[in-house]
């Protein structure tokens, strides 16, 4: 990605309002909500510059609302928000899967459930990610584990949503959000930033839904093409649709249209797990704690690898099967009671111990935590 | 050039309405598509976005751009909707329910931050969708399929609650007065800012049913013997207005739209002049 680039030293909710803005966004919806309040008020004073629109709606409901209706009307759009608010964006975040509309929503995790510790961290989000909309459909979640990846991700985020015509939840956690670290504004090239295609055929023609030949480009309100979006189950006109065999069709392909392109969205980050005994799989904050205690057993020559999912989801099956089926055990540390580590054992399955470093006091994992798991699982292993 | 007629705007093909018979929204509808031909919109330029609910499923007979959304959340799609392009016309339909019960926080917010949407809002004072149970707008005493003891809260007055909330265009009319309502959206649509008009409409199926006005013709003289014009109700004490559809326009006042000021604003942020104290 980098061509040359503009070095900051700004904090993680910054570089987000940041790589939304290089990605080419021009609205965002919100309410402000601790930890992620900074993303809200850098959008409001930045976006009004480049001639985009920053608008404070009365919650997080009309937020992501306001976020879908912007997007169709041809703005690059995004909200940001944290536990209590994103479980009130979920029913309108189903609308932007059903209606195939592309959009970013930045969740920085804290913790829960209700109000939780409002200003502490947490990482209990990763299945309300996954499934908290109601019904079948696929995903894609993205995790950022330093600043610098909070500017990067957001633009893939972006890329993702048009390309996939689909929501994007960047998954960052408090400790990201409000750390300060150096950041590279990389100069993108043109073919970085997705730009919507407006669709080739003529406005009579255009089916806003139409199946096959990957995914169909949405048109923008106010163009020369007249169409339907909706929430309900529809055809591909965009006019509801009861008929069993369209809901089948349609219900499937939000699914696939995710997970039949994980090779192209999934990005994970291996590190000396050519020769590890010890797999630690991590995401977000906690991967720093992560590979500070490879780097600690390394040094006392013990052979530990880190695999850091970027994509949470669709999840990483292929990589995380790769990266532990030679290990002697896989440790999963996260800031919550085994969300990713269901999956991991789930995917490695029942030869190899997977075992957990999970945390729910609002307190970060201390690389000592996870290499005090390492030794015990080393004892008992032998 | 011909002229545009209403039913350029109508997909015939759609038809009949699934609306059941003595349901006032396809007058409403009738309503809409008028004052879209004789305001000569066009088809690529407006967008109408609706909620859940019977009245949620206009759009399936609306042949401009259409947004289906979820139930309560119409204006909050349509304020997106207009501020990323407010060359749009952008026209929200709501229910009672829908609008004015579980979606009424965005209908205060709409109406103060001024967005240049039309939002009609039929109120037929129950869900008739879900088999007519008692909404934000079911009048006291009233029967409906959860108050069958007789309701005990009082019904929102929608008009007062748009007026106060700061709307420059505010209008109630009646599907029983059909050329008032054609004139009053009509009317909603030309102005520039958000413009409310609450359409009083029967629910034989449901309201009627409970509350001995089965028939469309019962529902419809129900309607008729109780609206009452608003120079009428100017001479009426609080004791006879009670219970009574005042119809007419109760504000229509200038008022620069959300979209104008957020210009204004964003010449300022270009010459970077931010208010506040910690420059």
């Amino acid at each position: 990605m980098t061509v040359k680039g503009n070095v900051r030293f700004i904090q993680g909710n910054e570089a987000m309002a940041e790589g939304a803005l290089a990605a080419g966004a021009r609205f965002f919806a919100g309410y402000p909500i601790t930890p992620s309040s900074e993303i809200a008020e850098v959008s409001s004073r930045r976006l009004p510059k480049l001639g985009g629109v920053y608008v404070q709606m009365e919650d997080e409901i009309g937020s992501i609302a306001a976020v879908i209706g912007a997007s169709v009307a041809g703005k690059k759009s995004f909200t940001a928000t944290s536990g209590p608010g994103f479980s009130l964006m979920q029913e309108n975040l189903g609308v932007a899967v059903m209606a195939e509309v592309p959009c970013v929503i930045i969740n920085v995790q804290r913790s829960g459930p209700s109000t939780g510790l409002a200003t502490k961290p947490a990482q209990g989000d990763v299945m309300q990610c996954r499934w908290g909309t109601h019904g079948d459909h696929g995903i894609i979640v993205l995790s950022p584990s330093s600043v610098q990846d909070c500017y990067d991700l957001t633009i893939k985020a972006f890329s993702l949503a048009e390309e996939y015509r689909t929501p994007v939840i960047l998954l960052a956690d408090e400790i990201v959000g409000h750390m300060r670290e150096k950041v590279v504004f990389q100069e993108l090239q043109t073919d970085e930033i997705k730009v919507r295609k407006a669709p080739g055929c003529s406005p009579e023609y255009y089916k806003p839904f139409r199946l096959g030949e990957g995914v169909t480009p949405l048109a923008c309100y106010g163009g020369e093409h007249v169409f339907r979006v909706s929430g309900s189950t529809h055809d591909e006109w965009g006019f509801a649709c009861s008929r069993p065999g369209n809901a089948e069709k349609y219900i499937r392909h939000y699914t696939e249209k995710i997970e039949n392109n994980r090779d192209r969205i999934v990005l994970t980050r291996e590190y000396n797990l050519s020769d590890a005994e010890y797999t630690i799989v991590t995401f977000g904050c906690t991967t720093r704690s992560a590979l500070e205690a490879m780097y600690i057993a390394r040094s006392t020559g013990k052979r530990v690898g880190v695999l850091e999912l970027v994509t949470l989801w669709p999840f990483a099956e292929e990589s995380v099967m790769e990266a532990c089926q030679n290990a002697r055990a896989v440790i999963v540390p996260e800031m919550n009671l085994g969300q990713v580590l269901r999956e991991v054992q789930r995917v490695v399955g029942r030869n190899i111990p997977v075992v957990g470093v999970n945390k729910v006091d609002s307190k970060a994992i201390r690389p000592a935590e996870i290499l005090d798991k390492i030794r015990e699982v080393e004892t008992c292993l032998v | 050039m011909s002229s545009i007629k209403y039913d350029d705007y109508l997909l015939k093909d759609k038809l009949p309405l699934f609306w059941c018979g003595g349901c006032g929204n396809g007058n409403v509808l009738g309503s809409i598509l008028r004052a879209f031909a004789n305001l000569k919109f066009k088809r690529q330029k407006t967008v109408v976005v609706t909620g859940i609910g019977c009245w949620g499923k206009a759009d399936d007979y609306i042949n401009t751009n259409t947004f289906h959304g979820t139930h309560g959340r119409a204006l909050a799609f349509a304020t997106g909707i207009k501020l990323a392009n407010p060359d749009l016309n952008v026209i929200a339909l709501m229910g009672d329910g829908d609008g004015a019960t579980i979606g009424g926080n965005h209908l205060i917010h709409a109406a103060r931050r001024n967005v240049d949407i039309t939002a009609v809002l039929v109120n037929n004072f129950n869900y008739g969708m879900t088999g007519g149970q008692y909404s934000g707008t079911t009048p006291e005493h009233s029967f409906t399929s959860t108050s069958r003891y007789g309701h005990i809260e009082e019904g929102f007055d929608l008009c007062k609650l748009a007026a106060a909330a700061g709307a420059p265009f505010v209008a109630r009319g009646t599907v029983y007065g059909i050329t008032q309502l054609d004139k009053l959206v009509e009317q909603a649509l030309c102005k520039k800012g958000f413009s409310f008009v609450e359409v009083i409409t029967p629910c034989p199926t449901h309201f009627g049913r409970l509350n001995g006005l089965k028939t469309a013709s019962l529902m419809l003289n129900w309607i008729k013997e109780n609206s009452v014009t608003k120079n009428q109700a100017e001479k009426m004490s609080d004791g006879e207005i009670r219970g009574k559809f005042v119809t007419g326009v109760f504000v229509d006042v200038d008022k620069e739209d959300y979209s104008t000021r957020y210009k204004k604003l964003q010449q300022r942020a270009a010459e970077a002049v931010e208010g506040g104290c910690d420059k």
